[in-house]
């Protein structure tokens, strides 16, 4: 018995000896996203978006003469687990830099944590307008804020000829924020804001809030949730004979998974997004955006998840480009070399820019906004 | 009022399928004195069945959904025997760790082998609605409601009116006198079990379709079928058949006229009344200690 146990701990030892050598081999880059929960399929995507970058960096001879390697953690769609993933992934891991956690909640619970920890989080999807400008230098967003999708919106609003708008938000930081930004946009365009309506995220049947919608007098829905809601919020619309202009925000919507799931249920639907992969050329690296669908499809993703993953993509991109500026991989220099970068992403440019209390800015970029359209089952970017 | 007509409707359905949730673990509470942390994910088996059934193997959408109320049976039976019955003479404590154990367990094997990403389940029912007047239904939840109800009476006319069912009833009276009686008590609890562990997959099976079929699923209606059965008395029957419409109810009206982001607190804030004021649920007959 004795013996196994010696055995056991040797092989502990030798183990932790490998990992050790290994560290100085690569440069680790913490990825936290939902993996399980109500946000998987946004989050797993977002996940194999961040393999295909490493794998092409890698391809290419690394960063700084290293490989990189993803240390990829699930925050189970929980703001409790994420903070407590974040810190294994900076204390046991001692990644100097992080990418995540997808949900406005999540990257909320996580940012203390890298305060605590001083070291720098790339986030790529979380849209409350929170995460900037509460006084966290360590954060640096590649994603739009509700208040810029709201300004985004703003330019093509009026073509839609909307009266009256009723919302129906996730009940988190993102829905809430969402309510808020598009509804001041709204009452500056002359339209009147009536409902706003709440589903718990790991709701199922909404009925309940429809059915309130059905005797409202708007001609339009604001839906501000991820696809799997988003699925279930258009086949129970549908259900209870729901005929409105329906429009969902936030970038999570993968078009081709709703219609895949919901059928002839969205057609007519408008969707808010950050990405176009339908038409490669009006996107601004037309090259890259190419390069990158066609490795998805080649690993046997479905294209559904493109809207997603190339954020995941984008995020570990700009990571390496901003460890390459800063020569070395150290959450400081990482942090520092954040504000130097001027990339093209798949979205637009890269490039920081300073939000919140003056003396501790996170960084924000400003990306494209696309607004799209489903009808008879296909994407379209309608002509406005 | 053609909105309250739509709310109530629609907490018809959803109480239906409550109900068989909240049935299942009542009679396995009431009978076998287990509280079985599995019921939630046989409701996500009974799901994720259908899927594969018909999914992978092109089975029919009806015939899948028998198949998957068997499987949920014999899933149910086997846990039963492989895990509850060596355990028939140890504490309360064991068994609800072991149950705990299963359940983490199943939850885990649904993810591993279908992943986090949710399924949607194809049916056969057209999407447009059923219009009644001002309200609309859709043709699937009319068949949820149908069968959830034939299945709830289906379990009454078995406890009532069968052999088996009244050598249930005497187990849950008295285990003791009903084996003296000639009653087989270790087939009972099998029986048992298997009964509510096919009631939970029958629900899952009859949602799945309905919503979406996600590894996570089981966790909130195992939530739900533990408040239905507390609001009901533990082991009543009846206590649990009202018991999931009167939370479907509470919820839906709440959600439409007090908040919808209250909607999941509502089922509980009730639970909270009723035990301030029925501790022992709202349906349950005093009990004789001693």
């Amino acid at each position: 018995m004795k013996q196994i146990a010696t055995l056991a701990l040797a092989g502990l030892l030798a183990g932790g000896a490998f990992s050790a050598a290994t560290a100085q081999e690569t440069i680790k880059i913490g990825v936290l996203e939902p993996l399980t929960g109500p946000f998987a399929a946004s989050g797993t995507y977002v996940m194999n978006g961040a393999k295909i970058a490493a794998d092409q960096i890698n391809a290419k001879g690394g960063v700084l003469g290293k490989k990189l390697e993803l240390i990829i953690e699930d925050n189970k769609s929980n703001p409790t687990e994420a903070a407590s993933v974040a810190e294994k992934l900076m204390v046991r891991d001692k990644v100097p830099v992080l990418m995540g956690a997808w949900g406005s909640s999540l990257t909320l619970a996580v940012m203390p944590k890298l305060m605590e920890y001083k070291v720098p989080m790339l986030v790529e999807t979380s849209s409350s307008g929170k995460i900037t400008t509460s006084g966290n230098p360590y954060i640096f967003r590649i994603s739009p804020p509700s208040a810029i999708e709201a300004v985004a919106f703003a330019k093509i609003v009026d073509k839609l000829h909307i009266k009256k708008a009723d919302f129906l938000v996730i009940n988190n930081d993102w829905g809430l924020g969402t309510a808020q930004d598009f509804g001041k946009m709204f009452q500056e365009h002359g339209i009147k804001v009536g409902m706003v309506e709440r589903m718990d995220q790991a709701a199922q049947d909404m009925s309940a809030q429809l059915s309130k919608f059905k005797s409202s007098d708007a001609d339009t829905l604001i839906i501000t949730s991820a696809v799997e809601q988003l699925t279930l919020v258009f086949k129970q619309a549908a259900a209870l004979g729901l005929k409105k202009q329906f429009i969902t925000t936030g970038g999570s919507q993968n078009p081709d998974q709703l219609i895949d799931q919901a059928g002839t249920a969205v057609n007519g639907t408008m969707h808010l997004t950050t990405f176009a992969p339908w038409v490669p050329e009006v996107t601004p690296d037309p090259e890259a955006t190419k390069w990158f669908i066609g490795e998805w499809k080649k690993r046997g993703f479905h294209f559904a998840g493109v809207t997603e993953s190339f954020r995941g993509y984008d995020g570990i991109r700009t990571i390496a480009a901003a460890i390459e500026k800063a020569g070395k991989a150290e959450p400081e220099a990482i942090r520092a070399a954040m504000w130097q970068l001027d990339i093209t992403g798949l979205n637009g440019k890269i490039k920081f820019t300073k939000q919140g209390p003056a003396g501790k800015e996170s960084g924000q970029s400003i990306p494209t906004v696309y607004l799209i359209k489903i009808e008879d089952g296909k994407v379209v970017v309608p002509k406005l | 009022m053609q909105e309250l007509l739509q709310h109530l409707i629609n907490a018809l359905i959803l109480g239906s399928t409550y109900a068989l949730l909240g049935i299942g673990l009542t009679l396995i509470f009431g009978i076998m004195r287990v509280v079985n942390f599995t019921h939630g994910e046989l409701y996500a088996f009974g799901a994720y069945a259908i899927f594969f059934l018909e999914s992978s193997l092109g089975v029919n959408f009806f015939a899948a959904i028998v198949i998957a109320v068997v499987a949920g049976c014999a899933l149910g039976a086997l846990i039963e025997y492989v895990l509850l019955r060596p355990l028939q003479t140890a504490d309360i404590d064991t068994t609800m760790l072991v149950m705990i154990g299963a359940w983490i367990v199943m939850q885990n094997t649904e993810l591993l082998y279908w992943g986090g990403v949710s399924k949607a389940v194809p049916t056969p029912f057209p999407e447009e609605p059923l219009q009644l007047g001002p309200v609309f239904v859709s043709w699937l939840r009319i068949f949820v409601l149908i069968v959830g109800t034939a299945l709830i009476i289906g379990t009454y006319l078995l406890i009532d009116h069968t052999k088996l069912g009244k050598a249930m009833r005497a187990t849950f009276q008295d285990p003791a006198t009903a084996a003296l009686m000639g009653v087989n008590i270790k087939g009972i609890y099998t029986a048992t079990f298997a009964l509510g562990s096919g009631l939970a997959a029958a629900a899952g099976a009859l949602l799945g379709p309905v919503f979406l079929v996600t590894p996570t699923m089981g966790d909130l209606a195992s939530l739900k079928a533990f408040a239905i059965v507390i609001l009901g008395g533990l082991g009543n029957i009846t206590g649990a058949t009202l018991g999931g419409f009167i939370l479907a109810f509470v919820e839906e009206l709440g959600a439409g006229y007090i908040s919808s982001g209250y909607r999941d607190a509502m089922g509980f804030l009730i639970i909270i009344v009723v035990m301030l004021f029925r501790p022992t649920g709202l349906f349950r007959q005093a009990e004789r200690i001693g």
